[in-house]
Order: C-alpha cells, then sequence, then structure tokens
C-alpha cells in the first residue's frame, strides 16, 4: 500500500553558508528552510495522540499543532499558534537548545523531527496579526529587557497591563543583542520580535539604570507590580597570575564590544576590539563559542581551551560544530595555568588534565597529569569561564537572596517583597534564553493571578 | 535625545556642557559620572558628573581623543544620542575634619561639588589644584567660594606656586593636620599623591577611570586591582583608597587600545 506523501526518514538538513565564505564576515550562518522544505519536515512528523514533544517545551508550545498547520500549508496559523505560547519564536527557533528540549523527547528517537527549525520558518514567515486588547490600567515595571523580561511584558500586555520595561543599554535585547552574535541571531529578527511585543503597547525605556536613574522605591510608588529580569553578567575571571595583562578580555568585553557597539567595523564604527594574530579562548560554553567564532571572523586565529573533552563541553553540538567547521580548534584537556607577558600579552601557560571517575552529577571529574605543562603563543585571551549576577540592581534594594546571590523566590516568582516577581537568570544562575522566557512566562501568569 | 542647554570653553581644549536629562539631574550625587554616546557609530565613554541643577547635568571634558573631539564640536542646540546615569557609588562623604582635595587638569571639575558637599558637613576644606599652565586652569573662583584655602600648582608657573601638587602636599602636611585626602586626576597624579599620604599614613581616596564599555558591571573592561582583589570601577568604585590600589596595573590597562585609538583618531582627522 502506498501512503501519500511518503514519510522522509531522515530530517530535512538546515542550508547553511560555508565554512569558508561564512569566516570572512557576520551574516547568518543558518540560512532556514523555504516551504518545499518545511512542509517536508513537517510530513515526518507522526502526530502523536500524545505528543511527548510538548512536554519537553520550557513554555509550553503547541508543536503539534502548529506542525500541523505547516503540512497543510497553513503558515500563518502555525506563527499565531506558536506566537500563543513564546513570544520570541525567531529567537528560540535559533538559539534554543531543542536537541535537549523538544527533540528529546521525540518518539522517532534516532531522528527526531526538527522542531527548532520548523519553529523558525513559522517564525520568519508570519506575517503582521491584528491584536485587540482591553486594557484593565493596572501597570507593571519590567527591570530588563532580555528574554525574560520581553516575554514578561508581551504575556502581560495582552492581558490589559501598561507595561514599561527598563533597559540600561541604548539597545533593548539584552543578551539577545549584546551577547548572541549576529551569524546566529540576526539583529533584524531581534528587532522584529521586539517591534511585535511594542506593538502589543510595551513602553520600553532604554539609558535607564534602575538602582541609579531610578530605584526600586521608585518604582514601587507608580506600579502595581515589578518584574526583575536583570540577568547574569558579571563576568567571572580565571584567578590566575597574568589576567590583567593587556590582550587579557572577558568574552563579556568582547562580545559587547562587537555585538552591541559594531567594534567589527572599527574604524567606521568608533569602538576598537582586540584582533589578535593568535586568539585563545578559555571555556566551553556556548559563550565561547560566540567569542571564538567572532575572533575567527575578525581575522585570527584561534585556540579554545577546555579542560574536559569535546563531549562535556555545555556548549550546543552544533555550535561546536559550526566552530570545528570554521577552522577554530578545540585543545580537549588543557588547562591554562598562567598568563605570560610584560605588560602585554604573548603567551599561555597550561597544563595537561585526564578524565576520571563520574560524579554524582554524571560529570567526569577531571586531574592534572603531573609534568605535562606547556606554552602557546597568543597575543588576545579571552576568557569564557562562566558569570555571576550583575550587582548593580540588587545591591540597592534588600531583596532576599541565596546562594550564589541568586534572588529568592517562592512557586510564583514572587520575591521577599510583595509585588516584586523576579525571573531569568537573576534567579537560577546563568541559563538560556528559553528558560528565562519560561520565568517570564511564569512571573506575568502570577502577578495576571494577584492583580486581578 | 539628550539636548545640549549651555557650551562653554573654560580652558585650553577644555569645554562645559550643560546637558538635558532631569531624571538623571534629579539623582545625581558628588562622585557619579555618566556614560553618553554621541551618535550611532559612536564609542561609549563614561565622563564625571561636575555638577547639576534641577534639569541639567553638566560634564566636562578635554579634548584627548576622537570622541572628545567630535564632542567639541557640538554646539548649545545640539543633541547627544545616548546619555545614562547617575552611574558609580556616590564618593564617601561625612565630617572628617580636615580635609584636602587634590585635583589635577581636569579633576578640578569633580573635586568641585566634593569640596562643596564636605564644607557643607563641617569640613575645613583645603584644596590644591594643579595644571600643566595657566591656561589650563579654570573654576578657581568657584572653588574657592565652597573651600577654606585653595592653592594653585602649574607645571610652568604661570599661575600659583611653579611645581607639582605633591610638593604643596607634603608641606601642607607638615603644618596641618589633615584627617583625608581626596584625589582626583590623571593616574599619575593619583598615584604620586597616594605614595605622597601614605608616608604620613593619611586615609585618600582616589577616583579611578578606567577603561569602560557599559558602566553598569557587565564587561569587566575597567577592573583595577584592589589589595590584590579584582575590582570594577564601576559598580565597586569609582572611588577607592589610593594606598590600595595597583597604581601600575591600572597605567598599563589604561592604554590597551592605545594603537586602535591613535588609529581612529589620525584615520578620522585625515578624512575630514
Amino acid at each position: 500500500m502506498f501512503i501519500k506523501g511518503v514519510i522522509t526518514m531522515n530530517k530535512i538538513p538546515m542550508r547553511e553558508l560555508n565554512a569558508e565564505e561564512r569566516t570572512k564576515n557576520f551574516d547568518e550562518v543558518n540560512l532556514g528552510y523555504n516551504e518545499e522544505e518545511a512542509i517536508k519536515e513537517a510530513n515526518r512528523c507522526l502526530q502523536c495522540p500524545n505528543p511527548l514533544c510538548e512536554t519537553g517545551c520550557p513554555v509550553g508550545i503547541k508543536i503539534k499543532d502548529f506542525i500541523k498547520e505547516i503540512k497543510g500549508k497553513n503558515f500563518k496559523k502555525a506563527a499565531e499558534i506558536i506566537k500563543q505560547d513564546n513570544y520570541l519564536p525567531a529567537v528560540c527557533g535559533r538559539v534554543c537548545p531543542q536537541e535537549t528540549q523538544c527533540e528529546a523527547k521525540c518518539i522517532m528517537k534516532n531522528t527526531p523531527i526538527a522542531i527548532g527549525h520548523l519553529e523558525r520558518f513559522a517564525a520568519d514567515y508570519e506575517e503582521k496579526t491584528e491584536t485587540t486588547i482591553e486594557k484593565n490600567n493596572k501597570k507593571v515595571a519590567i527591570i530588563g529587557s532580555g528574554p525574560a523580561g520581553l516575554t514578561c511584558a508581551g504575556e502581560l500586555a495582552k492581558a490589559g497591563f501598561e507595561v514599561s520595561i527598563y533597559e540600561a543599554f541604548h539597545k533593548p535585547g539584552g543578551v539577545l543583542v549584546f551577547g548572541i552574535p549576529s551569524f546566529r541571531l540576526p539583529r533584524k529578527t531581534v528587532n522584529k520580535e521586539i517591534d511585535y511585543i511594542k506593538e502589543l503597547g510595551v513602553k520600553i525605556v532604554t539609558n535607564y539604570v534602575i538602582g541609579r536613574t531610578l530605584s526600586m522605591k521608585d518604582l514601587q510608588k507608580d506600579f502595581d507590580a515589578i518584574f526583575v529580569s536583570t540577568g547574569a553578567g558579571l563576568p567571572h575571571f580565571l584567578g590566575i597570575p597574568g589576567e590583567n595583562l593587556n590582550g587579557v578580555l572577558t568574552a563579556n568585553e568582547y562580545l559587547s564590544r562587537v555585538n552591541l557597539m559594531d567594534a567589527n567595523k572599527f574604524p567606521e564604527y568608533k569602538t576598537p576590539v582586540k584582533v589578535g594574530k593568535h586568539t585563545v579562548v578559555i571555556g566551553g560554553g556556548n559563550v565561547a563559542m560566540d567569542a571564538a567564532r567572532v575572533a575567527k571572523r575578525l581575522g585570527s586565529k584561534v585556540t579554545i581551551v577546555y579542560r574536559r573533552t569535546q563531549n562535556e563541553m555545555p556548549a550546543r553540538d552544533e555550535e561546536i560544530k559550526h566552530a570545528i567547521e570554521e577552522g577554530i580548534d578545540i585543545t580537549e584537556l588543557t588547562q591554562p595555568i598562567e598568563i605570560t607577558g610584560e605588560k602585554i600579552v604573548q603567551g599561555i601557560k597550561c597544563i595537561k588534565m585526564q578524565l576520571g571517575e563520574k560524579d554524582e552529577s554524571g560529570r567526569c571529574s577531571v586531574s592534572k597529569i603531573e609534568n605535562s605543562e606547556f606554552e602557546m603563543e597568543c597575543d588576545v585571551i579571552i576568557a569564557s569561564v562562566g558569570q555571576g549576577l550583575n550587582p548593580l540592581f540588587l545591591r540597592t534594594t534588600d531583596i532576599e537572596r541565596g546562594k550564589k546571590g541568586v534572588v529568592i523566590v517562592n512557586d510564583n516568582l514572587e520575591t521577599s517583597i510583595p509585588c516584586v516577581y523576579a525571573g531569568g537568570d537573576v534567579v537560577s544562575g546563568a541559563s538560556t534564553v528559553i528558560n528565562a522566557m519560561r520565568d517570564g512566562k511564569k512571573a506575568a501568569k502570577a502577578i495576571i493571578e494577584k492583580l486581578n | 535625545m539628550f539636548k545640549i542647554i549651555e557650551k562653554t570653553e573654560l580652558a585650553d581644549n577644555t569645554f562645559l556642557m550643560k546637558i538635558f536629562a532631569p531624571h538623571i539631574a534629579k539623582k545625581a550625587q558628588p562622585g557619579q559620572f555618566i556614560i553618553l554616546r554621541i551618535g550611532e557609530k559612536d564609542e561609549r565613554i563614561p565622563l564625571t558628573i561636575a555638577d547639576h541643577d534641577n534639569e541639567t547635568v553638566t560634564i566636562i571634558f578635554l579634548i584627548s581623543g576622537y570622541t572628545t573631539n567630535k564632542l567639541s564640536k557640538l554646539n548649545q542646540g545640539d543633541s547627544l544620542l545616548d546619555f545614562v546615569g547617575p552611574l558609580g557609588n556616590p564618593a564617601p562623604m561625612e565630617n572628617f575634619g580636615t580635609v584636602v582635595l587634590v585635583g589635577g587638569g581636569l579633576g578640578i571639575a569633580p573635586i568641585t561639588p566634593q569640596a562643596k558637599k564636605l564644607k557643607e558637613l563641617g569640613n575645613k576644606v583645603i584644596c590644591i589644584v594643579g595644571a600643566r599652565s595657566k591656561n589650563n586652569l579654570f573654576w578657581i573662583d568657584k572653588l574657592q567660594a565652597v573651600s577654606d584655602e585653595v592653592i594653585i600648582c602649574t607645571d610652568d608657573g604661570t599661575e600659583g606656586r611653579k611645581g607639582f601638587v605633591t610638593d604643596a602636599l607634603k608641606e601642607l602636611s607638615e603644618k596641618e593636620n589633615i584627617n583625608r585626602v581626596i584625589a582626583i586626576g590623571p593616574p599619575i597624579m593619583m598615584k604620586f599623591v597616594s605614595l605622597t599620604t601614605k608616608q604620613k599614613n593619611i586615609k585618600t581616596q582616589v577616583s579611578i577611570n578606567s577603561i569602560m564599555v557599559d558602566g553598569i558591571g557587565m564587561c569587566g573592561g575597567c577592573r583595577v586591582i584592589i589589595n590584590n582583589k579584582v575590582k570594577f570601577s564601576c559598580v565597586d568604585g569609582p572611588d577607592f583608597d589610593g594606598h590600595q590600589v595597583d597604581w601600575d596595573d591600572l597605567l598599563n590597562r589604561n592604554c590597551e587600545y592605545i594603537n586602535e585609538e591613535e588609529h581612529v583618531h589620525k584615520r578620522c582627522y585625515n578624512n575630514e
């Protein structure tokens, strides 16, 4: 028996710019599906009666339904379904770790449906939809315009609240703008999502530092509730000799110079960035991959140094794959012990490591191999070894905080101060865009319930 | 957009601008700074708040690179794209007893509001100001109005004493019982002031002006070593104990982008 629209066994791959070409510019690497590819991929979906994929989505997108609409060529409808649960679908379709979330739950274990690719396709396809909102005359202030803040704002605005987001930088978007490079998340994609949030009536006030320009007490006077989404963002250092030499930067500094200030277009744009002959990036997360791939595009030879192996890297597989394709060297099982140079970086001394037993969390321990020290020459070092919470706002309030300084919240994400909610990295420590969005959504629901 | 309400040339290559920003002016306190960006393609640069009223924030700058040069070409009625603040912690101030404020070069501007506040708090306030030459001095009358004494030093002797602020400070410390020194100016001056006061064990507060991108604790570009620990001048400072600052590290780090800065400066001048 022939089934109409034969189910293809393998995932339809997403087209990409070739590695050699793309390392010369900041254009988006992934090119997205066209209609034909999207329908083909959607047709692979079995439309399970009990879709497990949806249990893997932190914001609970109705995945089965939107894929069904793509199958039927109703792309606009597909986008509408996604937007019911996700205010930043074009962002999530690009930067969410679907392989560990929805796609990991897909019943087609070895060849899961490319849910992320389809989400991206629908989001990019979307045409303007009109929404009519009934105002409820309640006001909410949101501190920080990253993914948590934007999501919370969208959700509240749709429910009729008057929402103002305060952003310290001159551009909204938080980590989506200063952290993630444009070749992974084009600025026009972010701007489109932000425009949508604005169309819902959300006011975004840039150049306002809460804790300085206005205090939380000022906000409490004018607003019925506050959502704190100030993020992580305080970079950690290596704690090894030589890290204050010129040429040693945090990934945060390196990426903000390029992503926020367009330093890759220096000297047309006036913010400079260090372009090395050989750049060493320390770390194995997505931020490290981003920094390495930026350095490559600026024309440097790049080596990533990581103390475990590629398998243990917290970065997404796709980011690691792209980095390697682009000619970035990953030196595994290597730990920096000293940065050498006089005034300016000249090299980095490292020691080789070996993997040991897995600990309770399932992560392998590592130990130094005696007498395995070696030195690499380099002129720029980028430290991407995690981050703590942005201290500025928190220091100016008496919100109760716990281990590592994270804000303590109850199940509704309400802090120790009534009607002040918090979510995203400021509650969980450095995490993902989608988890921040989940918090934004959850806090919005709690605020709606409390104030209505 | 943030409108320039007033522009004055105070001294050689030194300009004052009053920027319309009531939301910042209302919160500004001595010791704090702002970050501005002139236009879309420009850098964010930090500048100390020199004064404020209900609606405007006063900044004072010396032409020292591309951005300050471009800023100096703007006039009353023009606008800045971005202006954010007040950033940094307010300078710690109380009744210390006798306070000596040392202002070098552009540092004359930020010591003025501090002198005023310290005087109000009941301190005996003595200011030592230093500049290359008479033509680089400004605001002396303003400073005199809020201090018990103002000592002027110029490198070339064209006004006041000939010599460095540290010489005047050393002499003063022989005859006065100084409880606190506050030094603001070029890092090299603050370093030598700190070395001078260390001998007499006078607590010395300095205001660190390091390289900065965001000014809100995110990039780590402004990191300084205080008492062997990494601190961020934007969120932990800008005021620190001068005896605990690793000055050589700071002086070196301030040169981080010197090649790039020269490049953009030259290139842009040649094109214009």
